[in-house]
C-alpha cells in the first residue's frame, strides 16, 4: 500500500508541476459547457432537458482528452520498464495512475458540475443526482480508459485510436447517467441507474489495472 | 551461478541471435559487445524479465526467469533516462529506490554525493545535462542490493571520472558475490572482465 501513495504523490507532484496537464481538460470542460446556451438557446425550456446530457458528454470527452499522457511520460523515460520489473504489484502501480488521473480529472469536473448545472437550468434535485451519478461513473472513465491507454501506449500519435477504443465502453455509462439525471428531474425513480452505475464501477475496478497490466507488458516487450 | 541455455531472440524477420549459451558465477563481470542492432539490449532486456525469447532458458540458482525469487535479484538499467523531468534529482532517485525495494540503509543524499552529484539534490532534472541525469540513475547502483545487474550502456554520456566512479561501483559489487553484466561500445579499464561477443 506504501508504494501506492508514493507513486500516487508522485504522479500529483509531476501534474501539479505540469499545470497544462490539468488545466486542458479542464477549460475544454468549462469552454463546452458555456457554449451550448451560445449556440442553442438560453431558454430553460430548451436547455433544462439536454443539460444532464450536454455535462455527461463533455466530461465523459475532457477525461479523454487526458488519457492519452496517462502512461505515455512512463514509457517514454523507462519509468514503465522498471515498474514491470518492480517487486510491487503493478496492478497497484497502475491503480495509483488512475487514481491521479481520476484526481485531477474527475473531481474537478465533479466540483464545478453543480455551476453548470444551474447555467442550464437543471432544478436541485437534478444537479444533486448530477453530482452522484458524476461521483459514481467518472472513475470508471479513468479505469476503463486506462485499459485503452496502455494498449496504444507504444502507438504514437494515437489519440484517435484511443477514442475509437474507448467511446463504445463509455456508451452505457453514458446512458444510465444522462437518465438517472432526466428522470429526477421528473421526480421518477433512479436506483436501477445508479445501482447500474456501482456495478460498473465496481467490475471496473476489480479488472481494469489487471487487464492494463497485461496490456501494459504486451506493449513493452 | 546465472545460466543461459539455447537462447534465441527475433526481432520481426531479424534473429538477432541464437542459440546462446553462457554462464555468469558470482563475483563475475560479463562485456556484452557486438555491432548496432546485434541483440546487446534484447539480451540484457530478456534477462530483466522485460522481453521474450524464441527459445532458450534463464536460470539463477535454478530459479527460473520472471519467477519471483529470479526477479527479486535484478537490478535492471535500460538506456532510457528513468527520470520524470518534473521531479528533482532525490525525488526521482527515492520512487526508483522505493520500485526497487531496497533494504540497504544508505542515505540517498549519499548516493548522490558519490556518484558526484552533491549539492544537486533539489535541482529539478530538466535543469541537468545528459551525463549529469546519467549520473541520477546510476546512483541507484550504491542503493541496489540485488544480487544481478544488467546495465545498458552505463557509461553513455558520462565523463572520465563518471565512468571511474562507476567502474570502481562494479568491481566492488562483483568482489561482494554479486555479478554483474554490462553493454558498452567504450573500452572498459574493469579488471578480470569476462567478453561476449554477439
Amino acid at each position: 500500500m506504501n508504494i501506492y501513495l508514493k507513486a500516487l504523490k508522485r504522479d500529483l507532484h509531476i501534474a501539479i508541476r505540469n499545470p497544462s496537464s490539468i488545466l486542458n481538460p479542464l477549460l475544454f470542460f468549462i469552454i463546452s459547457v458555456s457554449l451550448f446556451p451560445l449556440a442553442i438557446s438560453s431558454e430553460a425550456t430548451i436547455l433544462s432537458p439536454i443539460g444532464s446530457g450536454i455535462i455527461w458528454v463533455t466530461s465523459m470527452l475532457s477525461m479523454l482528452l487526458s488519457l492519452n499522457a496517462l502512461f505515455h511520460h512512463d514509457f517514454d523515460n523507462g519509468v514503465l520498464e522498471q515498474m514491470v520489473i518492480s517487486h510491487h504489484s503493478l496492478p497497484l502501480l497502475i491503480l495509483s495512475k488512475i487514481t491521479a488521473h481520476w484526481i485531477l480529472t474527475g473531481i474537478p469536473i465533479i466540483l464545478l458540475s453543480p455551476l453548470f448545472g444551474l447555467l442550464l437550468f437543471l432544478d436541485n434535485n437534478g444537479v444533486y443526482v448530477l453530482m452522484i451519478t458524476l461521483l459514481l461513473a467518472t472513475p470508471s472513465l479513468s479505469l476503463i480508459g486506462a485499459i485503452g491507454a496502455s494498449l496504444i501506449v507504444g502507438i504514437k500519435n494515437s489519440g484517435m485510436l484511443l477514442s475509437l477504443l474507448i467511446l463504445p465502453l463509455y456508451i452505457p455509462i453514458l446512458i444510465f447517467a444522462s437518465s438517472a439525471v432526466s428522470q429526477a428531474q421528473f421526480g421518477l425513480g433512479i436506483t436501477g441507474q445508479l445501482y447500474f452505475l456501482a456495478t460498473i464501477l465496481m467490475v471496473s475496478l476489480m479488472s481494469a489495472p489487471f487487464i492494463s497490466s497485461i496490456a501494459l507488458k504486451i506493449s513493452l516487450e | 551461478m546465472l545460466k543461459v541455455d539455447n537462447l534465441s531472440c527475433q526481432k520481426g524477420y531479424n534473429l538477432l541471435f541464437s542459440n546462446l549459451s553462457f554462464k555468469v558465477n558470482s563475483g563475475d563481470i560479463l562485456r556484452i559487445t557486438g555491432t548496432n542492432g546485434s541483440g546487446k539490449t534484447s539480451l540484457l532486456k530478456i534477462l530483466a524479465g522485460l522481453d521474450v525469447q524464441e527459445q532458450g532458458n534463464v536460470f539463477l540458482d535454478n530459479h527460473k526467469l520472471k519467477s519471483e525469487a529470479y526477479q527479486q535479484e535484478i537490478f535492471y538499467l535500460g538506456h532510457l533516462s528513468t527520470l520524470s523531468e518534473k521531479l528533482s534529482t532525490l525525488e526521482n532517485l527515492e520512487f526508483l529506490t522505493k520500485l526497487n525495494k531496497s533494504t540497504k540503509q544508505i542515505q540517498l543524499t549519499k548516493a548522490l554525493s558519490r556518484i558526484g552529484l552533491k549539492g544537486y539534490e533539489n535541482e529539478y532534472c530538466n535543469k541537468l545535462s545528459a551525463g549529469q541525469k546519467r549520473r541520477v540513475i546510476l546512483a541507484g547502483l550504491f542503493i541496489s542490493d540485488a544480487k544481478i545487474w544488467l546495465l545498458d550502456e552505463p557509461f553513455t554520456a558520462l565523463d572520465a571520472n563518471g565512468v571511474t566512479i562507476i567502474e570502481s561501483r562494479i568491481t566492488k559489487h562483483c568482489k561482494q558475490g554479486g555479478l554483474c553484466l554490462f553493454t558498452t561500445h567504450q573500452n572498459s579499464d574493469i579488471l578480470n572482465q569476462k567478453v561476449l561477443a554477439l
